[in-house]
């Protein structure tokens, strides 16, 4: 049988606008992807632990609080720490364009703005995919 | 013995979690770890929840976990979802409703698509099961889709199994008797805090009356309120108590036997259907009879049969 790419979404942190996060888990369901849908407030030890038990290969994470430089960059730490730097980890929300190279720095491959067609997002984590 | 497999024994969650994709995956790396862990298995008590959509299946098993966790016992959970036939995704949601298990050591949480396969359960069920149970987990809880009717596959595999229902059901009770109305061993009214509980359980308990007037046991209908966690600790007991009734008699080896029959019947069928489908000896002359068939140059059983003659020769 044919290996699925397999998609945690989640979103840190404290802002309930879970909308964008909802159209992209169904985004990648219709690209044939198995979407784990985390869902709100989840902290980088919540994430991670369940990117374990999912088994998952990338991880997406959603975040319009603002706080994407300590949220996002805490996940991929701790998948550092735990040696698990074959997960992909991409992000989207309302984030500045001059933050974007120190997240892709810190590790956040795909970083995706307002407005980005979710095919680009698809494309992407296929391309991408390190597992 | 396999390197995955002896770390499966000793509890390692991401081992666990690999052995679950590679089985998922009907991968030759799985098959070698799960003949490895099985002599392993059989210690967990097996958990079935089963119900319609929306009555509260995850949130229910979220509450019953904690529950277990307070007696000190581990939990697996494998949670599954539907897979769409039109792209082979699945958006996998029930982790929503366990959010607060997430950190717990002692719980491991997996979501499985079904992938194809009809009935409420996914394929790679049965090697989940044994993959937690081996992994030293005390109770293994299997959350089915959210059913309709006929998917009562649930019953293969679990020791205990819950249908979950919800107030306001009304007479769609009388439509699903036929099905999943056969299967509980345990029926559970969940959302008690809504209204309409009363009449939904004396629904059931007639059904109940009817069905069980000749055997030995009555099949109890518990009310549960997940959200408000009342009627967790009566769930608990009541499951308890049927663990018991299986163990007094011979059942409880009659269900285990049943579980080990599906789960070879399934690996047959998996293999049979990856050798028919997948091995390029087969590949072209399946498309080529399909498209013979539809030319009406061959009629579906003759090509049944020079497929399967191959092999049962």
């Amino acid at each position: 049988m044919e290996k699925k790419i397999r998609v945690l979404v989640a979103k840190p942190g404290l802002d309930g606008h879970d909308r964008g996060a909802k159209v992209v888990a169904r985004a990648l369901r219709d690209a044939g992807m198995e979407v784990i849908y985390a869902g709100l407030h989840q902290t980088a030890e919540m994430i991670v632990e369940t990117a374990i038990q999912e088994d998952v290969d990338v991880i997406a994470l959603s975040l319009l609080s603002g706080a994407h430089m300590t949220l996002f960059v805490d996940v991929t730490k701790l998948l550092k720490d735990k040696n698990m730097e074959d997960v992909l980890v991409v992000g989207g929300g309302v984030i500045p364009k001059e933050d974007i190279p120190a997240l892709k720095k810190a590790g956040i491959a795909g970083v995706f703005g307002p407005g980005t067609p979710t095919d680009d997002i698809v494309d992407f984590i296929k391309k991408n995919v390190k597992k | 013995m396999n390197d995955i497999a002896s770390k499966v024994l000793k509890g390692d969650p991401r081992s666990i979690a690999r052995l679950i994709t590679l089985a998922e995956n009907s991968s030759h790396e799985a098959v070698s770890a799960m003949k490895d862990i099985h002599s392993h298995t059989g210690n967990a008590y097996v958990i079935g929840v089963t119900g319609v959509m929306g009555s509260g299946k995850s949130t229910l098993i979220s509450e019953l976990t904690h529950e277990y966790r307070k007696q000190g016992l581990e939990v697996g959970i494998i949670a599954i979802d539907p897979t769409s036939p039109f792209s082979g995704g699945a958006l996998l949601g029930d982790r929503v409703r366990m959010m607060e298990l997430a950190l717990d050591e002692g719980v491991f949480i997996r979501s499985m698509g079904t992938r194809g396969m009809l009935g409420g359960l996914t394929s790679a069920v049965y090697d989940a099961v044994e993959i937690l149970d081996a992994s030293g987990k005390d109770v293994v809880i299997v959350e089915t889709v959210g059913v309709g009717q006929a998917e009562v596959d649930v019953i293969k595999i679990a020791d205990t199994t819950l249908v979950i229902l919800v107030p306001g059901l009304g007479d769609s009770i009388q439509a699903i008797k036929a099905g999943i109305m056969e299967i509980a061993d345990i029926y559970v009214v969940n959302k008690a805090d809504k209204p309409g509980v009363d009449q939904t359980v004396a629904e059931i308990e007639s059904l109940v009356n009817i069905e069980c007037s000749n055997m030995g046991r009555k099949t109890p209908i518990l009310t549960t309120s997940a959200k408000e966690s009342k009627g967790i600790v009566e769930l608990t007991q009541e499951i308890k108590k049927h663990k018991e009734y299986l163990e007094k008699g011979n059942e409880f080896e009659v269900q285990r036997r049943k579980r080990y029959e599906a789960e070879l019947i399934e690996i047959i069928r998996k293999r049979l259907m990856n050798f028919i489908f997948d091995e390029s000896t087969f590949k072209g002359k399946v498309e080529t009879l399909i498209d013979q068939i539809g030319k009406k140059e061959v009629d579906p059983y003759t090509a049944a049969d020079e497929i399967l003659g191959k092999i049962l020769k």
